[in-house]
């Protein structure tokens, strides 16, 4: 177990390593010169430069990599281009939006999903099946952008329930704060929750028809209790990987989301990085994406690994 | 006991209701990258500390006149190089130390410094010295008389800041203004306060903060849903009728310094050619892009002037509209090739570029539309000069003085041209100045330097109650000085 626990990390530290290479280069490589766009159309030469020569733009490109990736070894991100504060400042602050909606979506979409695909799958071909399977149909084709304009509409501008967007930070308050996150975790939750109920049902319908069930049915267990003992729990593996997936694709990919919400969020920031050329910001923030989810990767092939003692010999 | 009690209760809440609201939030659609208005050209950091957290020597009014602010009076020399100025006594900055002459020697020093990183270091580069005479009194020399340098020391790059302070301002500015700052949570709001210990009118509003919505459907939720109490430059004016519609809020619709042209690379052929440039210009139907890109908001131009500035003339005759003199000065150069055409992103250039290639279709110059990011644009079409065509805003107040740049993106080389607007800048007397100005209106409309489109307006949407915002733009700031509420 070790041993492969220690293969898994070289190759996570690997995948990092070039991770780096490829972000820098690409987004180096990006038309648009940080200084120019920050001092605007009437800016003189000379102040241009002194202002490149400020931020450090002028060394070369390996040996800004180099002092990039050195600072990050050792917990400096740099500092903002634009905001001129500390890059882990500014993700920190950031992903104490993001990480929340982001488990708050998670939740509410579990707790749709689970008793739906639950109900679909006990009453596989019924009107309730067939209801289920059109509205999650329904629940995926629905742009979730255009889902939450209607959520403001409805709940915000018409019915004066919440806010049209913001966030008021978590100093204003508990309650207040998961207010603000409401709309825009229930806009994300309903595709999350329309695919997960779907993985839901048919993982469960497949356990439900495998010989096992058959013999706790036969040794008298009613048919609910067959679903929850013995077939809920092996229907977990596929689901529980869909969640894992979910919640990376929650993190990094709410741009649009907050955008309409107004949130400051990490999807903001990385928008709003590549729009200023804030090079060093989209840098350290896809980096730190990429981390997390070569981590969540990570953690997981080691839980497999627990899980399923044949893989740690193939490793 | 208990009915006193409750009285008691009444009463208090009775006060609380007619008690009048002095917080006010406003919606901007760019957050400030930072908020030192010396470091920095973008627009944002003005909306939010113009005049409220910073002040100059001088100020501009909300009609664009220059008006005393740090400064109380001024005087010049015969000649013309030495401005005097006198400051405001018991002036402090936020953070208690003192605003005297040594302050305005640092702040104009460091602007025109050589490493300084001012975007707007050409205000400051007639200036040949700074002394501080006493501590209420500031001398600067010029090197060449300018009738202009108190109009250049009201634009907010030419702050007074401290040197106390100056290493901060970007986070947490420090000011003379009557707000002071209070947070700023990046990605949501600025937020400011009244400032007790301001040295002139105590402002109305106790507090006030600029909320950050830059997608156009979030604002008009945000106005409807009463989340923002107003959003001065606002970013759906599709839904402007709605507005006007509903006695809850008013729209303001006033003008800007944005004189918005199709601008031209004149040293690239076949621009070059003044033939063609002229037959662009005739083929603009200024009313129908206006129309179609701006639902309606916008004033014709003819020339690189804002049309509520007293010098201007209107030489929109010029390039009228005639799509057949533009298609026989095409036959006379013996037809016009496809052109480049790049687009930034703002809604004036994107909408208003379709509708130009369409018109310029219709006297057959095909065009090929390139869209570009803000970025993108600065490096390939304002630094490179690589590009035929492309539409922009120039929303610097008074800024006809580009066109004497050689080396500008649209390269205009004229001697002639930059002659007169030398002499503008010596000339102190309204008149002359007047003269002058419209010679140099003039040059740029006949040479067909670019094709001048509209003047952009700025359209704001706010609760019927608030009093005293700015209707025009004659810089781009929300000066909340005089800002109140109505019973």
């Amino acid at each position: 177990m070790l041993r492969y626990a220690l293969s898994r990390a070289l190759s996570l530290a690997l995948s990092l390593l070039v991770a780096s290479a490829v972000i820098f280069a690409v987004i180096e490589v990006i038309p648009g010169d940080p200084a120019s766009y920050m001092l605007g159309l009437n800016a003189t030469p000379e102040a241009v430069a002194a202002l490149r020569d400020q931020l450090g733009l002028d060394g070369s490109l390996l040996s800004r990599y180099l002092h990039w990736l050195g600072g990050m070894l050792s917990g400096d991100f740099g500092t903002s281009y634009t905001y001129k504060v500390p890059v882990s400042e500014l993700v920190a602050q950031r992903l104490w939006v993001s990480l929340p909606l982001a488990l708050y979506a998670l939740v509410l979409s579990t707790l749709i999903a689970f008793p739906v695909g639950l109900i679909a799958a006990a009453r596989r071909g019924s009107v309730t099946d067939y209801g289920i399977m059109g509205a999650t149909q329904l629940g995926i084709a629905v742009p979730n952008f255009w889902f939450a304009m209607l959520l403001v509409l409805v709940f915000a501008v018409n019915l004066r329930w919440f806010s049209a967007g913001g966030f008021p930070g978590w100093d204003a308050g508990l309650l207040p704060g998961l207010k603000a996150l409401t709309l825009p975790a229930v806009a994300l939750a309903l595709p999350q929750a329309s695919i997960l109920a779907r993985v839901m049902r048919s993982a469960l319908i497949e356990t439900l028809g495998q010989d096992y069930i058959r013999t706790a049915r036969a040794k008298g267990l009613s048919r609910r209790q067959a679903t929850t003992r013995h077939a809920l729990r092996n229907a977990m593996i596929p689901v529980l990987t869909i969640i894992g997936l979910q919640f990376s694709f929650l993190l990094a990919g709410a741009i649009i989301i907050e955008n309409v919400f107004f949130l400051p969020g990490l999807g903001r920031l990385i928008f709003q990085g590549i729009t200023q050329r804030d090079l060093i910001v989209v840098e350290s923030l896809v980096m730190l994406l990429v981390f997390a989810v070569i981590l969540v990767t990570f953690l997981v092939d080691l839980a497999y690994a627990a899980v399923d003692p044949r893989l740690r010999r193939t490793a | 006991m208990k009915q006193l009690t409750l009285a008691a209760v009444l009463a208090l809440t009775a006060n609380a209701a007619v008690a009048q609201q002095d917080t006010i939030t406003l919606g901007m659609v760019l957050e400030p990258p930072n908020l030192d208005p010396t470091g920095g050209a973008a627009a944002a950091i003005d909306e939010v500390v113009y005049a409220n957290i910073f002040e100059g020597l001088t100020r501009f009014g909300p009609d664009g006149s220059v008006r005393p602010a740090l400064a109380r009076s001024w005087e010049v020399s015969d000649d013309g190089t030495v401005y005097t100025f006198h400051l405001n006594e018991g002036v402090t900055f936020h953070d208690g130390t003192t605003m005297d002459a040594e302050d305005v020697v640092f702040s104009l020093d460091r602007a025109r410094a050589e490493d300084s990183t001012n975007a707007q270091k050409a205000l400051f580069a007639g200036i040949a010295s700074v002394e501080a005479v006493d501590p209420l009194t500031v001398k600067v020399t010029l090197a060449e008389p300018n009738g202009n340098f108190p109009f250049n020391m009201a634009w907010g790059d030419a702050v007074i800041v401290a040197p106390e302070s100056i290493e901060t301002d970007a986070t947490s500015p420090v000011g003379t203004g009557p707000f002071t700052f209070v947070e700023w949570v990046k990605g949501d709001h600025v937020t400011i306060a009244r400032n007790d210990a301001y040295w002139g009118d105590a402002p109305a509003l106790a507090q006030a903060t600029f909320k950050f919505i830059s997608d156009p459907n979030a604002a008009f939720a945000a106005m409807m849903a009463g989340d923002v109490d107003a959003f001065p430059n606002f970013p759906a004016p599709e839904t402007l009728s709605q507005f006007e519609a509903d006695p809850r809020f008013t729209v303001i619709v006033g003008s800007t310094e944005g004189e918005t042209i199709l601008a031209m690379n004149n040293k690239q052929p076949p621009l070059d050619d003044i033939r063609v440039r002229e037959a662009i210009a005739h083929a603009i139907n200024r009313q129908e892009i206006i129309d179609g890109a701006m639902f309606g908001f916008g004033t014709p131009i003819g020339t690189h002037f804002a049309p509520h500035n007293p010098d201007y003339i209107d030489l929109t005759g010029l390039s009228a509209y005639d799509p057949d003199a533009s298609k026989a000065l095409i036959a006379e150069v013996g037809g016009v090739g496809p052109l480049r055409l790049m687009l930034p992103p703002p809604t004036y250039a994107r909408r208003g570029g379709e509708i130009i290639a369409a018109q310029l279709r219709a006297v057959g110059i095909e065009t090929e539309i390139t869209n570009l990011e803000w970025a993108q644009w600065l490096e390939q079409v304002f630094k490179g000069k690589d590009f035929d065509l492309t539409i922009v805003s120039h929303t610097e107040p008074a800024d006809i003085n580009i066109y004497a740049r050689p080396d500008y993106y649209f390269q205009y080389d004229n001697r002639y041209f930059r002659m007169v607007i030398d002499e503008l800048a010596v000339t102190s007397d309204p008149a002359a100045r007047r003269a002058l100005n419209h010679v140099a209106e003039t040059i740029i409309a006949k040479d067909y330097v670019n094709g001048y489109l509209f003047q952009l307006a700025k359209t704001g949407v706010a609760n019927a109650k608030i009093r005293g915002l700015w209707e025009n733009a004659p810089t781009q700031a929300n000066d909340l000085t005089g800002v109140s509420w109505a019973e």
